[in-house]
């Protein structure tokens, strides 16, 4: 009997609709896209974005998807970099009903699946929450009971994406607990967290090490850097410390 | 399937036209970070570089040792399968032919292996000849940790992930073996000027 053998195939690019924009924050928007042909994906992966201009010029990026493989469209998260060549057609122009090239799902390391189970320990910084995102959605949608911790750092309460989603969430579900820290700006009676993640916060927040948690960092180059650093020096298994970081070039 | 699509509206803001930028790539100034896990930080005294796998005879060198070779100052463009391309980056390092001198093999493959356990497959063709580097030094410092330090693998005629971070050493095959990218829907050999960025590219 032939021996039956998925061989790799291309990633063809698509076309995607957009069904929906939403502003996340000031700076942030979520696109949800209707992919036909879409393969599904693992939470914590990516797509690449390709703009073609009429005379053929083209521009691509990518983008972390933060809806859950359950959900029916494609969710980007995508943040305005105010010189950046792709992001502000993105959130300016893009609107329902207009067509986007994509092609993915990229990259198979940074993801996870309820079958990886926990305790699941992941590190956001600004618009680095989108794939983590995607795998506390798809924890939720899975039924999965693994302790998740996520520790999310946003300069302050408008610019956190995702708010309202993740109180509702940890509400409704004992072994999910979001801790936020908000670095420029707190609202009135903030009790929570106020400055950027330090070794002092991760020892507080960070399960320890003897529950041998898998770890998610997404953010800016500096904060990744920092908080995986810092989680080795806790005596976190640096092979369960899982990282990608959005650098300053997005554009 | 999406053969002359145009993206409504879509100008393009900055029409970088430059002949060194392969297809999909745009030039930045910085040098963005990529890795898939924390930064590998192995004291000089415990460092190695080896030559090792279907050689007759492996080979090891010391920090001291390594640094004591013939370098040479190398000025390429480089380029990152997230899109980014740096032109003109200056570096310095040891020429993987001189670390292969005198090594006798019949192997047409190499595995470079790092600290933090990455891993990446090449044609051992494209790492002799003048093609590929040990590099230690960038833009006249030593190479820091964030970028690989204290001594990356070079090869910038092929993306930049194949330019390991944190080698250790290269072991010589007579088979190909992916690495870790490549194991994981990036592109076997990855040339940029093809664009061979994934799978099936």
């Amino acid at each position: 009997m032939a021996e039956i053998r998925r061989l790799p195939h291309r990633l063809e690019w698509r076309i995607g609709e957009v069904l929906e924009t939403r502003h996340a924050t000031p700076r942030t928007k979520s696109l949800l896209l209707d992919v036909p042909g879409w393969e599904g994906h693992k939470a914590g992966q990516h797509v690449d974005v390709r703009l073609t201009a009429e005379d053929g010029y083209q521009a691509q990026r990518s983008y972390s998807i933060a809806s859950a493989p359950e959900e029916k469209s494609v969710e980007l998260v995508v943040e305005r970099l105010d010189d950046g060549e792709v992001s502000p057609y993105l959130t300016d122009e893009l609107r329902t009903g207009d067509k986007l090239e994509l092609r993915g799902p990229i990259g198979g390391w940074f993801a996870w699946e309820a079958r990886d189970g926990g305790p699941l320990f992941l590190v956001a910084g600004g618009s680095g929450i989108a794939p983590l995102m995607a795998m506390i959605r798809h924890r939720a949608a899975a039924g999965s009971d693994a302790p998740c911790r996520l520790l999310y750092s946003s300069r302050s309460l408008e610019d956190t994406i995702f708010a309202g989603e993740l109180d509702h969430l940890a509400s409704s579900d004992g072994s999910l607990e979001v801790v936020h820290t908000l670095t420029r700006s707190q609202p009135p009676g903030w009790t929570g967290y106020a400055r950027r993640i330090d070794d002092e916060m991760l020892a507080e927040v960070a399960p320890s090490n003897e529950q041998g948690p898998l770890t998610f960092v997404c953010g800016p180059t500096p904060l990744v850097e920092s908080v995986a650093t810092a989680l080795v020096g806790l005596g976190h298994d640096a092979g369960r410390i899982k990282t990608e970081r959005f650098g300053p070039t997005g554009g | 399937m999406s053969e002359g699509f145009i993206s409504r509206a879509f100008q393009g803001r900055r029409r970088q036209t430059d002949d060194r930028l392969p297809p999909g790539q745009y030039l930045v100034e910085g040098f963005p970070v990529l890795s898939a896990g924390p930064t590998p930080r192995t004291p000089l005294e415990e460092w190695d570089f080896s030559v090792g796998g279907e050689v007759d005879e492996p080979k090891r060198w010391t920090w001291d040792e390594f640094r004591a070779l013939p370098s040479e100052e190398i000025t390429r463009d480089i380029h990152c399968v997230t899109k980014w391309s740096k032109l003109g980056t200056r570096w310095e390092g040891v020429s993987v032919d001189t670390l292969l001198e005198g090594v006798e093999t019949a192997a047409e493959h190499v595995l470079a292996f790092c600290d933090g356990g990455y891993t990446t497959n090449l044609p051992l063709e494209d790492v002799t000849g003048g093609r590929a580097w040990i590099a230690y030094s960038y833009d006249g410092a030593p190479l820091e940790p964030e970028h690989g330090g204290p001594a990356r693998l070079l090869v910038p005629h092929l993306y930049f992930w194949k330019s390991a971070k944190w080698v250790r050493g290269l072991r010589l095959l007579n088979h190909d073996e992916p690495g870790f990218w490549e194991s994981l829907g990036y592109h076997n050999y990855g040339d940029p000027w093809r664009e061979q960025r994934y799978w099936g590219d």
